[in-house]
């Protein structure tokens, strides 16, 4: 099953290879892993999604509270939470194509950011679903470049890592 | 007054209580040793080879309870002993490595003796420091110590890059306490965990205890007495565990695990309460998992909670220091009473009459568990023993009954051929009064032979029980078995003639070929209290480790030696009491 993994860690040097370095050497699958700080500028937090039995997941939370640097781990998927990803999406739009990729922007409430001769960059956040989705109804020839930051989230309510 | 950053790590090194230091010295810790060179708190121990550094200073902190100190330079110099880091962090052994780094202004532009000391240690220290700043220095030092003697012990690693060993400021006094946010060990256990798991020992009718190297390393040995005692029930111990609770009691049912005795993976198989110790149910305890402790309930105490549940799920898990979760529940079963288990042990001293540590002698060869067996009486069982990786490992563990902890050196996790010598020179260093044996093997002795000029330097004389039999005896067993009779480089011809290597590093060679001459020789190198005794035993080449469990058997399916043509007498469905 999928999870989201959420992990508080000291923002220091080495740290992302820790946690990287972790699931290669144990065999642990990443689908995707975002980083960045935090509003303590000592802390980063880190999400990341996996996928396995119970088990698995019981260890990932497990070896990742093991690392020294990390503060905190939590699996949003045990919780009411928010999930979102960015991606941003290069299409080549010919003239008969404009109006049919304006529609799909509207209908997934999505904005052009970018356009230039022939092309549009569209800018699309939402759950990893709705991504997809959004992708699968562009006309696949039409897609020339594609950039997904990968999953992050956060509990609903008052609940904090 | 001004110090520069060598002389603040060294400061720090003392304010540690640091005794002794392995290393090597190189361009990038020239400072260091600069630094080393005009104090006299701290004794270095000039080795050979890097990863007999390590392994010395694994065997130090094994006898002595305290953390090893490594000191290496960059580069090469790490990287040989990266080997006896991963040693000791699968034994879970405090150490504390320091390296040289080349200049903080060249990391990074693949400079001489250049590597990335942090990234290639990673996988194999508990943590690891690249220090930046001179003003963090002691701090790391002592987050160091703290992170390698507490919660789960490993190595830690610091590498220094040589220009903050030279930039110089006011010394500052060495930091009293430690707080890591982000590094809080559990140690106290839950108390609800332990009620329960007391219930469930109470009410368990065919109980075994498998205690592991946790007993050992956490100091939990009397604990351990104690709650067995109470208990009366069967204790089993892993390699890493032997002499935590004597092996010559009369609960003790021996080593358990792939050559473990027949009573004890009988008795695993058969438990209807397994519960395990400081033990983290490696694959060469458990066997084939599908297979393992079909009817047990398991209990796992550990104080590394990602121990629990990784191999073996746990029926009632408790994360906490053994020691002290070993005496609540004692506590907690004093006022309980106990299932009558008088049935079980039926069963087992049933189980032990297999005798199945009981081997034939042939006239005319010396048999490898005679010479541990002769060893154990020459040492009264008093010497520490330290092995290399192999069958006289085994032999050693199955025949030499440790009565103490801390007095069974071995690489149990990673096995590593090599150990053993540097690990006596570092055991005799922490226990100088104590007789130390090295039990090893042709192959795995001259991996790291070189110490033998280290060991003569600094006079730790330890004797050296190598059984020669011409193979790399494990590799040639398991060949004999599965891989039909191929001896692929499993024999190793050429080698040297051991008694003169011996005197040519100024110790005393003696050779064993008759069995007769095999008690004698002992005494005698026993006798030499001063020297370094090299025994080059001649043993039977083709002999094997019995009791053993193929791969992918479970507890019930060992071979033993010599019964219908290795083919053991299992009681997969013996009758449960």
């Amino acid at each position: 099953m999928r999870h989201i993994i959420s992990v508080l860690l000291e923002n220091e040097a080495g740290a992302l290879s820790r946690v990287s370095g972790l699931f290669s050497a144990r065999g642990f699958n990443i689908e995707s892993l975002t980083v960045a700080q935090t509003n303590d500028p000592g802390l980063s937090r880190m999400t990341i999604v996996s996928s396995g039995t119970d088990r698995v997941i019981e260890q990932i939370v497990k070896q990742l509270n093991k690392l020294i640097d990390v503060v905190k781990v939590i699996d949003l998927t045990d919780q009411d939470h928010v999930e979102r990803e960015l991606m941003l999406v290069k299409v080549c739009v010919k003239k008969k194509d404009e109006l049919e990729v304006k529609q799909l922007v509207d209908i997934f409430s999505c904005k052009i950011v970018d356009v230039s001769d022939r092309t549009y960059t569209i800018e699309i956040a939402g759950k990893t679903r709705k991504l997809n989705a959004f992708l699968n109804a562009l006309d696949f020839a039409i897609v020339m470049e594609v950039s997904r930051t990968g999953v992050t989230g956060i509990s609903r309510g008052r609940t904090i890592i | 007054m001004k110090l520069n950053g060598a002389q603040i790590l060294i400061n720090s090194l003392q304010s540690e209580g640091v005794e002794y230091v392995f290393g090597y010295p190189g361009g990038a810790v020239l400072h260091i040793y600069d630094a080393l060179e005009i104090q006299n708190k701290i004794n270095h121990i000039l080795v050979r080879h890097e990863q007999g550094a390590t392994h010395a200073a694994d065997g130090y902190a094994r006898v002595s309870g305290k953390p090893g100190v490594v000191l290496v330079t960059s580069g090469p110099g790490i990287t040989n002993a990266v080997t006896g880091i991963a040693t000791a962090h699968m034994d879970s052994i405090p150490m504390v490595v320091i390296s040289g780094q080349v200049p903080s202004p060249l990391i990074g532009g693949d400079a001489f003796q250049e590597v990335d000391a942090v990234g290639i240690t990673r996988s194999c220290v508990k943590h690891n420091f690249l220090v930046k700043d001179i003003k963090d220095i002691a701090e790391t030092v002592k987050r160091a110590f703290h992170i390698a003697t507490t919660g789960r012990p490993g190595p830690v690693l610091i590498d220094i890059p040589k220009d903050i060993t030279i930039a110089q400021m006011t010394a500052e006094p060495y930091p009293k306490t430690v707080d890591i946010r982000s590094y809080k060990p559990t140690v106290k256990a839950s108390d609800r965990q332990i009620k329960k798991a007391a219930q469930l020992i109470a009410k368990s009718r065919r109980p075994i205890l498998y205690s592991g190297g946790g007993s050992v390393i956490g100091n939990a040995s009397k604990e351990l007495r104690e709650f067995t005692r109470l208990l009366n029930f069967p204790i089993t111990q892993t390699l890493m565990g032997l002499g935590a609770y004597p092996g010559t009691d009369e609960l003790s049912v021996g080593m358990l695990g792939m050559h473990g005795t027949y009573e004890a993976n009988m008795a695993m198989h058969g438990s209807d309460c397994v519960v395990a110790i400081g033990a983290r149910f490696d694959d060469r305890i458990t066997g084939n998992l599908a297979k393992f402790c079909p009817t047990a309930k398991v209990i796992h105490i550990d104080i590394d909670p990602s121990s629990i549940s990784k191999n073996v799920i746990a029926d009632i898990p408790i994360v906490g220091q053994v020691g002290q979760v070993l005496s609540a529940l004692t506590t907690e079963l004093k006022d309980l009473k106990l299932a009558d288990i008088s049935k079980w042990w039926t069963q087992i001293n049933d189980w032990r009459s297999v005798d199945s540590l009981a081997y034939k002698r042939t006239e005319g060869v010396i048999k490898p568990q005679t010479v541990i067996e002769t060893l154990y009486e020459v040492t009264k069982g008093e010497a520490i023993v330290t092995s290399d990786v192999g069958q006289h490992q085994m032999w050693a563990a199955q025949y030499y009954k440790f009565d103490e902890p801390r007095r069974w050196i071995n690489s149990g996790g990673l096995g590593t051929m090599g150990f053993g010598l540097p690990a006596a020179m570092g055991a005799k260093l922490a226990d100088p009064s104590r007789d130390v044996a090295c039990v090893t093997g042709e192959g795995s002795i001259q991996m790291m032979l070189q110490e033998l000029s280290t060991m003569l330097q600094y006079n730790t004389p330890v004797k050296i029980v190598s059984l020669n039999n011409g193979y790399l005896g494990m590799v040639r067993q398991w060949q004999e078995f599965f891989y039909e009779k191929r001896y692929a480089m499993s024999y190793m011809d050429a080698l040297p003639d051991f008694v003169k290597l011996a005197e040519s590093y100024g110790h005393v060679g003696i050779q064993v070929e008759k069995e007769v001459d095999l008690k004698p020789a002992l005494i005698e190198a026993f006798a030499q209290k001063d020297k370094t005794v090299f025994l080059d035993i001649l043993t039977d080449p083709t002999e094997n480790v019995f009791p053993m469990i193929p791969a992918g058997g479970g507890h019930s399916d060992m071979l033993l030696a010599g019964r219908d043509d290795m083919v053991s007498k299992n009681e997969t469905d013996f009758t449960a009491v």
